[in-house]
């Protein structure tokens, strides 16, 4: 009785394997809100920057950045460089070399990939609506 | 010719196959490295550097939705332990206040805690920009919010998103069943009516 099915129930398993892998990996992954800000960048010939908002919150609370700093709530909208940065603006308030790391480590911020637009990647409007309908 | 069946203990063993691949998937899944989320350039010399987001957020108490982290939950359990301030004469303010929105609206009553919100923000960051201090002066939107504006600004962004209906709208009127059978979560790719 058990032979007398058995490639059924494989090829059934297999389906079932697949069907499960697919689906879950569109269900429960999760959106970091990492912000992309490419203000000057691109044209600098640097990769854009990659802010990740999950590896900050767990060593510094929200009101640190966007109270005491003066971080706008805005994508893009701070009009951050480099000079602001290196004068202690901005990131440059920590990564001084002494709390973080300091601004010779180009790459760990410049880390996206060429042309990606400065936006909140993975938004709930960036993953419900369609990029036309979303506000610059 | 053999006839093509397939027999009840064959289909609960692909059920069962199914199930334990959600199950072991799961885990593995919920946190993308680097290298694969969409914006980090593969080739960056950045991605053996940078922490793995799996590292430091699987260690913490889980979620359904956003980040997978309940955050505040992870700050008040002392699972981490996020600076208040980088300069010693800052002023910490925590506020512990409960306010009731959407009063006449069909969903449930919204209850706004201030105190899990100053553990995280200062008053400055909402008060007066984005809502008056005053309760009931502020008209608030789904529409506005949804656009990014008002508790939009961080909710979608970063905190839990938007899709989490019931989170906020946690009150239910009088009469009304507990959590109302809407969806809970608008389906990925959803467009809407134009």
């Amino acid at each position: 009785m058990f032979r007398k099915y058995l490639w059924q129930r494989l090829l059934l398993a297999v389906i079932g394997l697949a069907i499960g892998s697919t689906v879950q990996i569109d269900e429960a992954r999760a959106e970091y809100g990492d912000i992309v800000i490419n203000n000057y960048s691109d044209a600098a010939g640097m990769r854009p920057a990659i802010f990740p908002h999950w590896f900050h919150r767990v060593r510094f609370r929200c009101k640190v950045c966007h109270a005491d700093l003066g971080f706008k709530f805005k994508a893009g909208g701070n009009e951050i460089n480099m000079v602001k940065i290196i004068d202690g603006q901005y990131c440059g308030a920590c990564h001084n070399g002494e709390l973080a790391w300091s601004v010779e480590n180009c790459n760990l911020c410049h880390s996206a990939k060429p042309g990606t637009s400065t936006q909140v990647h993975e938004s709930t409007v960036q993953k419900l609506a369609p990029a036309t309908l979303q506000k610059k | 010719m053999r006839v093509f069946i397939f027999p009840a203990d064959s289909l609960r063993a692909a059920i069962a196959a199914c199930l334990i691949c959600l199950g072991s998937v799961t885990l593995a899944e919920d946190w993308t490295p680097l290298n694969k989320d969409g914006i980090h350039d593969p080739r960056s010399p950045a991605i053996k550097q940078l922490q793995e987001p799996a590292a430091a957020l699987s260690k913490l108490i889980p979620d359904t939705a956003g980040n997978m982290v309940r955050w505040v939950q992870a700050l008040e359990k002392g699972e981490i332990n996020p600076r208040a301030s980088i300069r010693p004469d800052t002023k910490i303010r925590v506020y512990d206040s409960d306010v009731l929105l959407n009063l006449k609206g069909g969903m449930p009553i919204v209850r706004f805690p201030h105190r899990q919100h100053t553990l995280w923000l200062d008053c400055v960051n909402c008060h007066d920009h984005l809502f008056k201090a005053e309760t009931g002066a502020t008209k608030f939107s789904m529409l506005k919010i949804l656009e990014g504006e008002q508790c939009g600004v961080c909710h979608g962004a970063v905190s839990f998103p938007l899709t989490e209906c019931f989170r906020c709208h946690s009150v239910a009127r009088p009469g009304q069943a507990p959590k109302p059978s809407l969806p809970i979560a608008i389906p990925a790719g959803a467009v809407p009516p134009k």
